[in-house]
């Protein structure tokens, strides 16, 4: 790849999706030709209304299931092995402690507790969980399971995090300032992630690129970018950008809603 | 007034004592004296009903052939303890290989049926045969089968004990949640991680579960089978001690291996029972103390 001289370096592409179907039994088009570029340090969100494919596309990258048509390549050696997930249920285990559940990546690799015990007790303390090393899940919160999930997600520094409306099971309050902390823990690891939400201030929050989906078939309709560059703070929930990239979004989510407006 | 002045005074009074309302206390109350009544209610009971037959077989002069008394009984148990606990062994020796077996026969088939579909609808057939018929309409053909006298009991004693610990592991390693599957695939986990660290785990308040079932079974089976099984020789355990005294009309000695074999159970149940909290207590629902 040749060096760009610019401020900002572009990006090298770590996940190329292009012209992805999925079709389940039955004749049911979950995703239609669905493509997207995935860059080191993006934070792309899917957005839409249920059944619109976002869960299916993570799915697909995931290699929890393999595309119809279409091809999914990572651009990197190893990429689809070095992933970090998110799910709206925290999904820890509940017989192991904070920090065996935050070890699992790891010990699936063979490596040892005490080997990665730095990591792990690292990616903890980014999550705000320090000194809940011995803590079973049970004794948690909900939002501090999440935590607990998100610490597991990235204590191998995966070259790519996929979470699946994470915060959805959550109170408003409690989202509210997971976000925060998760837009904090971006500027400070310069993660990439990919996003599925049906929060449209989630997604404008959070991310640089939003991909609207629509639903039968699941599709993107509509790419919106976030004018806002990294890092930011929890002001931008209050800026006029933010309410006008908001509403843009909003009223792209609107269309796929009800087509009959697009048609006119 | 009267109403609205109560609260206030209440209120500016120094707290003494608990510092909850009377509602709260009263709960508190109720709930210490619950605790104590846990213990001492059975108890009571339990020594007021063996009052009650003690009183009953001196009052009414019942032969001690027909109803031993409790004092009796508790002396037969002093008196033929040579026999009964040799016989108590032999039952102990019988259940406990019984439920082992069991558990190493249970826990090992589910894991083969969790690993393969084929083999689970091909063996499971057999395992419910083998559970739904009843252990007396088998046993006397294992033993003209097998001629080890021991081997036969044990047997026996395994029919019985071991579905409940195949049924409820087999149904507790494919309840891993799925949500945690698909991570592991998605970390490239092998067949042996999954297992090991997954659905092994994930199994474990089912198993014991089937365990606790699995100790009485295994008691139930070791007795019927020997009954059974008839005379003994050296290895008579202590079902066949019963049926030797019935013929010699030795009631106090019927009652005092009765007493034995019950017991038996009950230190089954505590031990399982046991086992089961120090497994789950940390991390498992049914171990949670709720407020």
């Amino acid at each position: 790849m040749p060096v760009v001289a610019d401020a900002r370096p572009i990006a090298q592409t770590i996940l190329r999706m292009q012209e992805v179907d999925k079709t389940f039994a039955g004749n049911v088009v979950a995703l239609r030709r669905m493509s997207m570029d995935v860059r080191q340090g993006d934070f792309i969100s899917l957005l839409g209304p249920s059944g619109c494919g976002k869960s299916t596309a993570l799915r697909l990258i995931a290699g929890l299931m393999r595309p119809t048509l279409g091809r999914i390549d990572w651009q990197t050696e190893g990429g689809g092995d070095d992933l970090g997930v998110v799910f709206q249920e925290p999904t820890l285990m509940p017989w192991a402690t904070v920090e065996k559940n935050v070890w699992l990546p790891f010990r699936l690799r063979g490596k040892s507790l005490s080997a990665c015990r730095d990591q792990i007790h690292e990616a903890l303390e980014l999550v705000g969980l320090k000194g809940f090393e011995r803590r079973y899940p049970r004794e948690l919160s909900g939002g501090m399971k999440m935590r607990v999930s998100i610490a597991r997600a990235l204590v191998t520094n995966p070259r790519l995090i996929l979470m699946d409306e994470p915060f959805a099971a959550l109170d408003e309050i409690t989202r509210q300032k997971l976000n925060d902390d998760l837009l904090a823990l971006k500027a400070k690891t310069n993660a990439t992630v990919i996003f599925v939400t049906h929060s449209v201030f989630e997604s404008v929050f959070l991310s640089d690129r939003i991909l609207v989906m629509a639903a039968r078939p699941g599709r993107v309709v509509a790419e919106i970018d976030v004018p806002e560059p990294y890092p930011r703070g929890a002001a931008w929930r209050n800026s006029h950008a933010y309410v006008e990239t908001a509403q843009r979004t909003s009223e792209a989510l609107q269309r796929t809603l009800h087509p009959e407006t697009e048609a006119l | 007034m009267a109403s609205f002045e109560e609260p206030r005074v209440q209120i500016n009074a120094p707290p003494k004592g608990p510092l909850f309302d009377a509602e709260e206390e009263r709960l508190a109350r109720r709930k210490r004296t619950e605790a104590i009544a846990r213990w001492v209610v059975p108890i009571v009971v339990m020594v007021i009903a063996i009052v009650w037959w003690d009183r009953l077989v001196v009052w009414n002069e019942i032969p001690h052939y027909v109803l031993p008394g409790p004092g009796l009984v508790v002396e037969t148990l002093w008196t033929d303890r040579a026999i009964l606990f040799s016989a108590l062994l032999v039952t102990l020796k019988i259940t406990a290989l019984a439920l082992l077996v069991a558990v190493i026969g249970g826990v090992g088939l589910a894991i083969l049926f969790a690993q393969s579909k084929f083999a689970e609808m091909s063996f499971s057939p057999f395992a419910v045969i083998l559970q739904v018929t009843p252990i007396v309409s088998i046993a006397p053909l294992i033993f003209i089968y097998i001629e080890n006298r021991l081997i036969g009991l044990l047997l026996c004693a395994w029919i019985v004990a071991f579905f409940p610990v195949l049924a409820n592991t087999t149904l507790g390693l494919k309840s891993a949640d799925h949500n945690l599957q698909d991570l592991f695939s998605i970390y490239r986990a092998n067949r042996w991680q999954r297992l090991i660290h997954l659905q092994l785990p994930s199994a474990l308040p089912y198993f014991l579960g089937g365990l606790k079932i699995a100790g009485g079974l295994a008691l139930i089976g070791a007795v019927v089978a020997e009954y059974v099984a008839g005379s003994g020789g050296l290895a008579s355990g202590l079902a066949f001690r019963i049926l030797e005294a019935g013929y010699r009309l030795n009631i106090p000695r019927m009652f005092a291996a009765l007493i034995l074999i019950a017991s038996t159970g009950v230190m089954i149940y505590a031990a399982t029972s046991l086992i089961s909290h120090l497994a789950l207590r940390k991390w498992h629902e049914s171990a949670l103390k709720r407020e």
